[in-house]
């Protein structure tokens, strides 16, 4: 395929080909605007999956992914995601279960499911759907997982009845064998299911593929593309929509020059809310989720490589090894289905001053390498910002990968989220600080806060007050000083000003006692807790 | 034939057992159908709603053209057009369906579009050009007192002389405090599908608590009658009180816009539309003057509630008459005056939500109880204790009505006792004097919370039960179903009544066509009414199935017995179907109606006295909470919870409403909050700037209990209380444990300033106010020093 600009009427000669129920579907002529949830709910009439906002926030829209994990050895992934802001064409290539995906042939239900009504976890029922599928790609990949981590599996759920208990119970219960069969999925006999039937009737990646997985890994294959997708579909106005995926960085990279009103996708966690919320046409979208270059994740000598296709839950692991706090932030950063789609390219080049990587990265030093055609530069980040949503993208130009730089190997870094709720909040304020102490000197500082400006900002004058001090209340009391200076917030709905500057000042505090002699608990989430992240680094 | 059931002593889903939802297989698949999954006739429209930009102004003009001429636009409705009655069924006639020259919130209907898809419709409304004539809008509570600007008449409520015994006590504090509002976030938003029938009738699914004030709105809309309109609602997704009124508004919308094509017309406002047009829970303002003895026995007191009811009065009247009436909480006030202000701002008007009133009520006396034991460098739990209402003694509540069944005395010693309430406060002490930046605190709440509808007339129900001569069951009753299980409840009801398994019993939406003239379902009155409804009707069939089996099989009816799915005649066995085929074949009928009001209730509209509830439900809840005294973030890391719910039908989904009320009453006083910016835009109106609790912001440790010895001393059904609203008020107990870890700053001898909701920023505002005062404190005693 030539990477130039495609008439409609070729394009739409190309189905979308997913896989649901164990079988193969192809959409001809669809809107590529269309969410997935729409076309489950109108085009297809599965009622099952719920619209609760629209927005990615409330789960209740949430269902499954099924890809082959190359890297994990052929493997199914399962991943949930939120249907109401995810556009049908990145289903291509894809398994999607529903809920109404689940019950076996016989009727029986899920064991996922069926821990939900043993324990009492639905009331008005809504949310319901949306569970079940958060924690059935839970059971289909993760067979023993803490309380702590199904807090976090459910962060993107919301329930207004039941106040969760028994929902986590549900959870927790859920792998039990009630059957007394030896298998938990297997009774029913789940034909689309890969794991189900494992010949040790356990669930996760520690046994061999199933006939189920092998089976549906060979479905899998079978509607792979080698080329680029390009599909067109009618708009509400009597015009066409265009959606192109390439799997290739030279053949992205031309259709991105050629098209410079196309908007560039990757996880869609904002731009669908772009379709949903502001009723806006994106008449020619070109989708990086294919491209096989820009899913680089790899840590070389110098630096950690995230190339723009990689999704935060790819990539919080990895980081977080590195810069534990980083992975925390990252833990609490949006619920799962959002970090399952969205990606770290995506959070820096769409350059809002409340995203909550860029604090961070910035603080560490980190750098993007942008493409435009076959020609790449790099840029730290901190150059990258001009103005409130506004980037130092050239037109044509795009993220091609986030490069954060490992050394140097005795900085201490730490990165504070301020939200009214710690999981799935936008921040009212992110700090992020990175220094090195030589002989107890603050050396190499760099303080980055999102929430502060309309882009996120480093804090020169603190920066200034801190480098090459000694690491002491006076030089603290000075660099909080500063940032009085460094920043002029704004009130909103988040916070207000006072509380902005006053906890903007405070996280510095925090920071010197986490990074000094001082002696003492200083998080409210690890309190009790073992190994917590203020003693790392 | 040998029947193994012989063996088995009960029938399956009696009353008390933990039975699932009866939805619950329906929920976990998708399978369970809320009106957005009904199958649309072909040609149905979708409509959406063209809204207020301004919080109040005149419209001088307004051009519709380009929506009429906009893709897929089939039709525009506005004031002008509506047939009958431009009303949603508001006390006073204040609300209207679309707004007729004049708006007075931003996110008022203005005008309404009928279109091939949502999507067509939604964008569709964005093209209005309205002209607006700005008038100065009364924006929050203080500005509507200072221009008396009320939706309804100020009410007072009084006993003995609050003025002299607060001038005569030993003790005197004043003070202020502030509650925000909170939104439903039920997780189906409201929703209206409306069919027209023949001969002009309309058939509505209405996502509504309260089906039959649907269908009068919707007749008076249209120009019609009761008899011209039915309303059904299988279920919600979730109500809490914001589908009590709301509903109407989105029904006669879509009833006109069918009524006017001759299609089925559906309406599905999108989240942010719903938060932005639909009424929450009242903001309030609170100033107290209370006197106090030594011991911090209250002598005396005065409220002065001021609630933000917005733009109409809707339900703000009884709303407010329940924050006066639950004041006292739980405890005895013998000199009290209560004046509460009913606040018209120029904001959406406020409705029902769980509690009703009652939650801010009770936050205003248990703040004074905090601030009488911060006064007085004491545990809040021990002035709490001393004002308790008594067993025979200080036992009268300020309107009136005896406190006779006092629970309390029960629950609170038990639960301080299982809590560890005492060493648990030794144990926080020591902390917080070892830990600087991170410090707890703990509190104990009581709640007293009275039950049945203030509004006298709502106490009754119907129920309406068809047996089939197969022996299996349809239920009907004019209680709705949303999440809270008064289906499963009702059907336990019936299915103990008539002894038959709970498996022949399906329970049927409800129905303006099967039952007339039923009440909302709200304030906590489901099962209550129509559990004893239906009870009536089932043993109304019971006993023409008794008075036929005995003339069938030759007996007296004494020798007929219902057990364990079966008619026992003497020592035959009939199963149940069996007789209702040979009933059916004997000319029985096989369907009845039943009905119950609740008795003993009366008062005084005027005075607000007489026994305005039932009976009262009774809990206590103590949580600790963790805070960060830099960033104000806080976790809740302990709650214990002993509450009344009398003798359970059911107990798991009680359970599931004492969890998920404290829960939702915990977001109300911390996570969320509602902002408006200065030109009256709600900012909070998705789950992305609106904040309700997740997973994880469950207590770490949650201890719940209900109270073994509970029973209803009143004859209510099966001895049960009802459940739906005291929990949300468990939750005060978090407020006022965030409120001891701030005050723990100061060594407890100042009290915090400090907002519900509590959020982080409100948090941290009120340490560094504290740290201020002490600041200045010292200052002073240096000065004194020098």
């Amino acid at each position: 395929m030539t990477a130039t600009k495609q008439s409609g009427s070729d394009a739409s000669s190309v189905p979308i080909r997913f896989i649901l129920d164990g079988e193969v579907r192809t959409i001809l002529d669809v809107d590529p605007n269309t969410t997935v949830l729409n076309y489950l709910r109108e085009t297809l009439r599965r009622t099952g999956t719920k619209e609760g906002c629209a927005e990615g926030d409330c789960g209740a829209c949430t269902v499954v992914l099924g890809e082959i994990d190359h890297d994990r050895g052929d493997r199914i992934r399962f991943r949930a995601i939120n249907s109401c802001i995810q556009f049908v064409p990145t289903l291509d290539g894809k398994e999607l279960f529903t809920v109404e995906s689940l019950r076996a042939p016989d009727g029986a239900l899920h064991p996922t499911q069926q821990a939900m009504v043993d324990c009492h976890a639905s009331q008005c029922g809504f949310c319901t759907p949306g569970f079940v599928m958060s924690l059935f790609a839970m059971y289909k990949s993760e067979p023993t997982p803490s309380k702590q981590r199904i807090n976090d599996v459910l962060a993107g759920n919301l329930c207004r009845c039941t106040g969760y208990r028994p929902i986590i119970e549900a959870a927790e219960t859920m792998y039990e064998d009630t059957s007394g069969n030896g298998n938990r999925e297997g009774s029913g006999g789940w034909t689309h299911s890969p794991y189900s039937v494992s010949e040790t009737g356990e669930t996760g990646e520690t046994h061999e593929p199933s006939a189920g997985e092998r089976e549906m890994i060979e479905r899998l294959r079978s509607i792979q593309r080698a080329g680029t997708l390009a599909v067109t579909g009618p708009n509400l106005t009597g015009g066409r929509h265009a959606y192109y995926a390439p799997t290739d960085l030279a053949t992205f990279a031309a259709l991105v020059e050629s098209n410079p009103g196309a908007t560039i996708l990757a996880g869609g966690t904002d731009i669908g809310l772009w379709v949903t919320k502001h009723h806006m046409d994106l008449d020619t979208i070109i989708y990086l989720g294919d491209v096989e270059e820009l899913k680089v994740l790899e840590v070389t000598d110098t630096h950690i490589e995230i190339g723009a296709a990689v999704t935060i839950t790819d990539a919080y692991e990895l980081i977080g090894e590195h810069f534990p706090d980083m992975g925390e932030m990252y833990r609490r950063f949006a619920s799962p289905p959002i970090r399952n789609a969205a990606t770290i390219g995506g959070n820096v080049a769409n350059s809002s001053p409340i995203g909550d990587s860029m604090p961070g990265l910035i603080a560490l030093g980190a750098s993007l390498v942008l493409r435009k055609g076959a020609n790449t530069r790099e840029l730290p980040l901190d150059d990258f910002y001009i103005a409130y949503q506004k980037n130092a993208l050239e037109t044509g130009e795009f993220v091609e990968r986030v490069r954060i730089p490992l050394e140097p190997s005795d900085r201490r870094f730490r990165t504070y989220k301020i939200t009214k709720r710690f999981d799935q909040d936008i921040s009212a304020v992110c700090g992020a600080y990175s220094f090195r102490l030589e002989e107890g000197r603050v050396r190499d500082v760099r303080i980055c806060y999102g929430g502060m400006a309309a882009t996120p900002k480093r804090a020169s004058e603190c920066e200034q007050a801190l480098e090459g001090n000694e690491w002491n209340e006076s030089t603290l009391a000075a660099g909080m000083e500063a940032l009085d200076r460094d920043y002029a917030p704004i009130k909103d709905m988040r916070a207000s000003v006072e509380y902005r500057s006053m906890v903007t000042r405070n996280l510095l505090r925090k920071l010197f006692l986490e990074t000094s002699d001082w002696q003492g608990e200083t998080r409210v989430l690890e309190h009790g807790e073992h190994g917590s992240l203020k003693n790392a680094g | 034939m040998l029947d193994k059931s012989e063996t088995e002593t009960t029938i399956k889903g009696r009353v008390g057992t933990s039975l699932p939802h009866e939805s619950a297989h329906l929920h976990v698949s998708g399978e369970a159908r809320y009106i957005d999954d009904i199958p649309e006739p072909i040609g149905t429209l979708h409509a959406a709603i063209g809204m207020s930009e301004r919080a109040h102004a005149r419209i001088k003009s307004i051009d519709l053209d380009p929506v009429r001429s906009a893709p897929g636009v089939v039709d525009v409705v506005v004031a002008g057009d509506i047939p009958g009655a431009n009303d949603i069924g508001g006390p006073v006639g204040d609300d209207p369906i679309f707004a007729d020259g004049l708006v007075q919130y931003v996110g008022q209907s203005v005008f309404a579009v009928a279109a091939t898809s949502v999507e067509h419709a939604r964008r569709a409304v964005l093209l209005a050009v309205i002209e607006y004539q700005d008038l100065e809008p009364v924006l929050d509570i203080d500005t509507a007192l200072e221009k008396k600007s009320f939706v309804l008449p100020t009410m007072t409520m009084a006993r003995g002389n609050a003025k002299q015994a607060i001038q005569d006590a030993p003790h005197r504090l004043r003070g202020q405090l502030r509650l925000g509002g909170q939104d439903q976030f039920y997780l189906e938003g409201q929703i209206a599908f409306a069919l027209p029938k023949e001969d002009g009738d309309m058939l509505v699914h209405s996502s509504s608590q309260h089906p039959g004030e649907v269908q009068v709105v919707v007749a008076h809309a249209l120009g019609k009658t009761a008899k011209d309109v039915v309303v059904e609602c299988r279920r919600m997704g979730g109500g809490f009180g914001g589908k009590e009124t709301q509903p109407a508004l989105f029904a006669s919308i879509a009833a006109l816009l069918a009524s006017r094509t001759g299609r089925a017309v559906k309406i599905r406002p999108d989240r942010d539309t719903d938060m932005v047009m639909t009424g929450k829970r009242h903001g309030y303002r609170v100033d107290y003057d209370v006197g106090f003895d030594k011991e911090g026995q209250i002598k005396g007191i005065e409220f002065m509630f001021a609630s933000r009811c917005g733009m109409s009065a809707d339900l703000s009247g009884p709303v407010n008459d329940r924050t006066m009436f639950h004041a006292d909480n739980a405890y005895f006030l013998e000199n009290v005056a209560i004046t509460s202000h009913r606040c018209k701002t120029n904001t959406v008007s406020n409705t029902a939500f769980r509690g009703f009133g009652g939650p801010q009520g009770m936050m205003a006396i248990e703040w004074v109880m905090d601030e009488i034991a911060r006064s007085l460098e004491v545990d809040p739990l021990d002035v709490r204790i001393r004002n308790f209402y008594g067993i025979g003694e200080r036992d009268m509540t300020p309107y009136r009505m005896k406190v006779e069944d006092n629970r309390l005395m029960d629950i609170i010693p038990e639960l301080e006792k299982t809590s560890d309430y005492r060493k648990r406060r030794r144990e926080i002490d020591e902390f917080n004097t070892s830990s600087e930046l991170l410090k707890k605190g703990l509190a104990l709440t009581p709640v007293k919370f009275g039950i049945s509808f203030t509004a006298t007339h709502y106490n009754q129900a119907g129920a309406l039960i068809l047996i089939y001569s197969d022996g299996t069951v349809q239920l009907n009753h004019g209680g709705t179903e949303m999440g809270q299980g008064l289906f499963t409840k009702v059907a336990q009801v019936v299915a103990e009544e008539l002894q038959i398994d709970i498996g022949r019993i399906r329970c049927t939406a409800s129905d303006t066509a099967r039952v007339p003239n039923a009440s909302a379902t709200a304030a906590s009155s489901g099962s209550d009414l129509n559990g004893m409804a239906a009870q009536a009707a089932a043993r109304t069939l019971k006993e023409r199935l008794t008075q036929f089996a005995a003339g069938h099989y030759k007996v007296t009816p004494e020798q007929i017995e219902f057990r364990n799915d079966h008619v026992h005649v003497g020592d035959q066995r009939v199963p149940f179907g069996e007789l209702t085929q040979l009933a059916w074949l004997g000319r029985v009928s096989l369907s009845a109606t039943g009905f119950y009001k609740t008795p003993k209730i009366h008062y005084d509209r005027s005075t607000l006295t007489g026994r305005p509830f039932y009976y009262f439900t009774y809990g206590a809840a103590v949580s600790e909470v963790l805070i960060d005294v830099l960033t104000g973030e806080y976790k809740v890391t302990r709650v214990d919870i002993l509450h009344d719910v009398g003798k359970s039908l059911n107990p798991a989904i009680d359970m599931g409403q004492i969890e998920g009320g404290f829960i939702q009453g915990m977001g109300w006083l911390t996570t969320e909050e509602l902002w408006w910016n200065d030109k009256g835009e709600l900012q909070t109106h998705a789950p992305s700037t609106y904040k309700i609790p997740v997973a994880s912001d469950m207590p770490t440790e949650f201890n719940v209990n209900m109270l073994v010895s509970g029973r209803n001393n009143e004859p209510t059904i099966h001895r049960s209380k009802a459940v739906g609203e005291p929990p949300l008020m468990l939750a005060l107990s978090v407020f006022y444990a965030l409120k001891d870890a701030v005050a723990s700053v100061g060594q407890h001898r100042l009290s915090p300033h400090i907002s519900a909701p509590a959020t982080p920023e409100e948090m941290l505002m009120a340490i560094d106010d504290l740290n201020r005062r002490l600041a200045a404190e010292n200052g002073r005693a240096r000065e004194g020093a020098a």
